[in-house]
């Protein structure tokens, strides 16, 4: 399939009209969603990075009884930092780097439908996170684990600023995340390519759609948690603390309100990646598309009335743990349906094992043994065993490791030539996987036994005899391994940048719309809109399947401005065009301005916090103010 | 596709319902009520925990809450009546309607001032204290930035840049403040209502 080709002139203009500007102005101005969906890639490798040598230095710690490599101070930080990082600063932050990039391509639109909330959502993931680490700087991290249970947080148990870090930068990155999870929503709802209906959407679109649904609804939860917390830390109020009417239960109940549909926000979009290369590289469509479509939106909402089984140990009555139990255990239904679906992609297709489809088969194993463990730890009574063991990180990695990295890992060896032009190494993707695939079983795997021996979780360190002593080496072996496996893949990219084989438009014969651009695509896109017919595009003619006709090289230019389709929600009806914003400073500014007030309110400095607002105040209303509006006439 | 023909027969951003920024509006407002429905969620929690007599010095006084609820519930009256009349073209309308709300909200936190320097309890005072304070405060919070949205509309509005067919940011801040104030009905019935009713 050729990409489509238009005269130069066209091509010219719709270049000049769509390219950022060149230059610092450029840098901090661009609203292209393929600039932002790279900052997003980035930037959440590099929390990754930073997360995973936190994880090395607590293995190092861990690999022999008796160490005292760090204090338990420093533990308690590091292994809290690891968390955080990973969860929010890393999980869902790439994976909103890869639906920023690829939504527009997918959709067939020309750009993100909010394009300047697009570059806030940016900002404020960057901003928030540097906000975070400045707490490294101060020697203050976040001290009390990702979940952060009050009454621990109290200023009473927790003087320092380590937990007014944690709550300032959380409700700070919850901006970033409600941002984009609403860019997203009006994204589907508006700029799809004319044709692109519901039931032709790709599953990672489905994905981060439910996942955007959810955070909307959840996000809130976390802020209202955090901003409690911080009342109950800096104004003396008295929400988490028992001595005067508050309860340390609530901080929990809004925790998990919001935690464990972020659960399923950090996968879902992983699980569409996988669903989405299958048919490529098992050369036949997916079985059962509507089936996990529907098995993905009813994930996200099943998720919301699952909390309490984080809460099991806590004293419930008995008929609300069984209520959450069963409920957890439905959960294992939609997951089954996705998986069962992807065995038989395989069964009925011919695979073909490039690194992606490498990634993705590990990932199909590690998401079943993360499912089981799960069932495990939702079954009540087995989870009052289970709970603050180290069977409980064991379950939490392979889910998160399992259905989030190695989903990741798959997408950027199948979509990096799309985003660089360049082919990865085969060869060295091929290490990449059995590094990472080997080093996660050996170094997770035992951590399941570890905490059926009763090895808690978070002690900074243990006494010899205990039985522990071979296994934990054996995790910190494998971790290390795992993390070989991560820096082959960092320079697997380099070397690609440098020595790839140019991809070309579509170097795998993939079916859907991104891979009838150019690698990499120009600012604008699509020369011509496409007309889309089918769920595959370019597969047209080729399946048994019975499909409508797109139409990819004929369609409308659109060249007299930033332009690009505004669509019907469910049919994909044109009904108008869109002229997109320019480039601008203010989601920079605006991003900047929350900033400072964090800090203003870190350091309980009034007057840097009253600088902040009123620059907040500034950027939204230049942010907003009309510009070329069309005067009525006076009088009217 | 007929829209390959001739794509610019299709208007150009036009400022309707179902524009982008209308959606965006729709969705932040959903995800306000979210966070409304947590504090909320909140005080019934440890209204439920405290066992009997909650609030422990009784319900809260109606005196002043009461008229405060009829002026910003007319707010909104003034806001969707200037809102009307934009979409008829009417100018004066607008401006109108938009003033009074703009007044009448500033009311309303004034009354809302006054009432919290009779309490005779803080936000630290208690968990009920913590709790009162914060959900109005999160309130009047929410009609301050409705206001600061009101007041910068208001000077688009008196430079008469809305037409009939172009007011997308009335309805949108027209659409903040109908929420706020719906919310301030369940903030209203939770803290002055609920107690009454055991």
């Amino acid at each position: 399939m050729a990409t489509t080709t238009v005269p130069a002139p066209v091509s010219e203009r719709l270049t000049r009209i769509w390219e950022t500007a060149p230059g610092l102005f450029g840098a901090l101005a661009s609203v292209d969603h393929k600039t932002i969906g790279k900052r997003y890639l980035v930037t959440s490798i590099v929390f990754l990075i930073l997360g995973g040598a936190e994880a090395a230095a607590l293995r190092v710690q861990l690999a022999r009884p008796d160490t005292s490599l760090m204090t338990p101070e420093a533990y308690n930080q590091i292994f809290s930092m690891h968390g955080i990082t990973m969860i929010f600063w890393y999980a869902a932050p790439v994976l909103s780097g890869f639906s920023n990039y690829m939504w527009p391509l997918m959709l067939g639109a020309r750009d993100m439908a909010c394009p300047r909330a697009n570059a806030l959502s940016y900002w404020t993931f960057l901003m928030s996170g540097v906000f975070l680490y400045t707490s490294a700087l101060v020697g203050q991290m976040p001290d009390k684990g990702w979940f952060a249970y009050a009454p621990l947080t109290e200023t009473a148990y927790s003087p320092g600023l380590n937990m007014d870090f944690y709550a300032i930068a959380l409700t700070f990155l919850s901006v970033s995340t409600t941002v984009g999870a609403i860019n997203f929503v009006v994204t589907l709802f508006k700029t799809r390519a004319p044709g692109m209906s519901v039931n032709r959407l790709p599953i990672f679109v489905w994905g981060t759609l439910t996942t955007s649904f959810s955070v909307i609804a959840a996000a809130p939860a976390l802020t209202a948690a955090c901003v409690l917390l911080y009342l109950d830390r800096r104004f003396g109020a008295h929400f988490y603390d028992a001595a005067f009417g508050g309860s340390a239960l609530l901080w929990q109940h809004l925790f998990w309100s919001f935690g464990h549909p972020w659960v399923y926000i950090v996968v879902l979009p992983a699980m569409g990646i996988v669903s989405d290369l299958m048919p490529t590289f098992c050369r036949r469509p997916l079985v059962g598309y509507a089936f996990v479509a529907l098995a993905t939106v009813s994930t996200g909402m099943l998720g919301f009335g699952v909390w309490v089984h984080h809460m099991f140990a806590t004293g419930l009555p008995a008929t609300a743990s069984s209520f959450f139990s069963a409920a957890s255990m439905v959960i294992t239904i939609p997951s089954a349906i996705a998986v069962f679906s992807w065995i038989a992609t395989m069964w009925h297709g011919r695979p073909v094992f490039k690194t992606p489809m490498l990634f993705a088969a590990g990932f199909i194993i590690l998401f079943v043994i993360g499912g089981v463990s799960g069932v495990a730890t939702a079954a009540n009574a087995y989870d009052l065993q289970l709970t603050d063991t180290y069977f409980i990180v064991a379950h939490l990695h392979y889910v998160l490791i399992g259905i989030n990295v190695f989903a990741v890992m798959a997408g950027f060896y199948y979509w990096l030539p799309k985003i660089t032009g360049k082919m990865l190494n085969e060869k060295l993707g091929k290490v990449n996987f059995w590094l990472m695939f080997i080093g996660f079983g050996v170094g997770f795997f035992p951590m399941h036994t570890l905490g059926l021996l009763g090895m808690p979780r978070r002690i900074y360190t243990y006494a010899a005899g205990l039985g522990w002593e071979w296994q934990n080496m054996w995790v910190t072996i494998g971790a290390f391994v795992f993390a070989l496996g991560v820096a082959v893949f960092i320079a697997n990219f380099f070397w690609s940048l440098r020595s790839g084989d140019d991809a070309g438009p579509n170097p795998w014969d993939a079916p859907t719309l991104e891979w009838a651009t150019p690698s990499p695509p120009p600012p604008y896109n699509f020369a011509r809109v496409p007309i889309v017919g089918s769920r595959h595009p370019l597969w047209e003619g080729r399946t048994s399947e019975r499909t409508g006709q797109s139409l990819l090289d004929t369609g409308p230019i659109l060249d007299e401005g930033r332009d690009t389709f505004g669509t019907t929600p469910l049919d994909a009806e044109p009904d108008e065009i869109l002229r997109m914003p320019e480039d601008t400073m203010w989601p920079f500014f605006l991003s900047l301005s929350i900033l400072v007030v964090s800090y203003g309110l870190l350091f309980d400095r009034l007057w840097l916090g009253a600088i902040g607002i009123g620059a907040l105040f500034v950027c939204i209303a230049g942010w907003f103010w009309p510009r070329g509006v069309v005067r009525s006439p006076a009088g009217a | 596709m007929a829209v390959s023909s001739n794509p610019y027969s299709l208007p150009v951003n036009p400022a309707r319902q179902s524009n982008p920024g209308w959606w965006v509006m729709v969705l932040v407002i959903a995800t306000e009520a979210m966070l409304f429905a947590y504090l909320l969620f909140a005080y019934y929690y440890l209204a439920s925990m405290s066992g009997n007599g909650f609030p422990a010095g009784g319900a809260p006084r109606l005196t002043l809450v009461v008229p405060n609820t009829v002026i910003l519930l007319a707010s909104s009256g003034s806001m969707y009546w200037g809102e009307r009349g934009i979409r008829r073209g009417d100018q004066r309308r607008l401006r109108l309607g938009m003033l009074v709300t703009l007044i009448l909200g500033a009311v309303f936190l004034t009354i809302q001032g006054i009432e919290y320097s009779r309490k005779s309890f803080g936000l630290s005072t208690n968990a009920y204290g913590s709790l009162f304070f914060t959900i109005t405060g999160f309130h009047g919070a929410h009609v301050f930035v409705g206001l600061l949205m009101n007041a910068v509309v208001q000077v688009w509005a008196w430079r008469g840049w809305f037409t009939r067919e172009r007011h997308l940011a009335v309805t949108n801040v027209a659409m903040y403040w109908h929420f706020v104030d719906i919310v301030w009905l369940a903030v209203f019935f939770s803290l002055y209502i609920t107690p009454r009713l055991s």
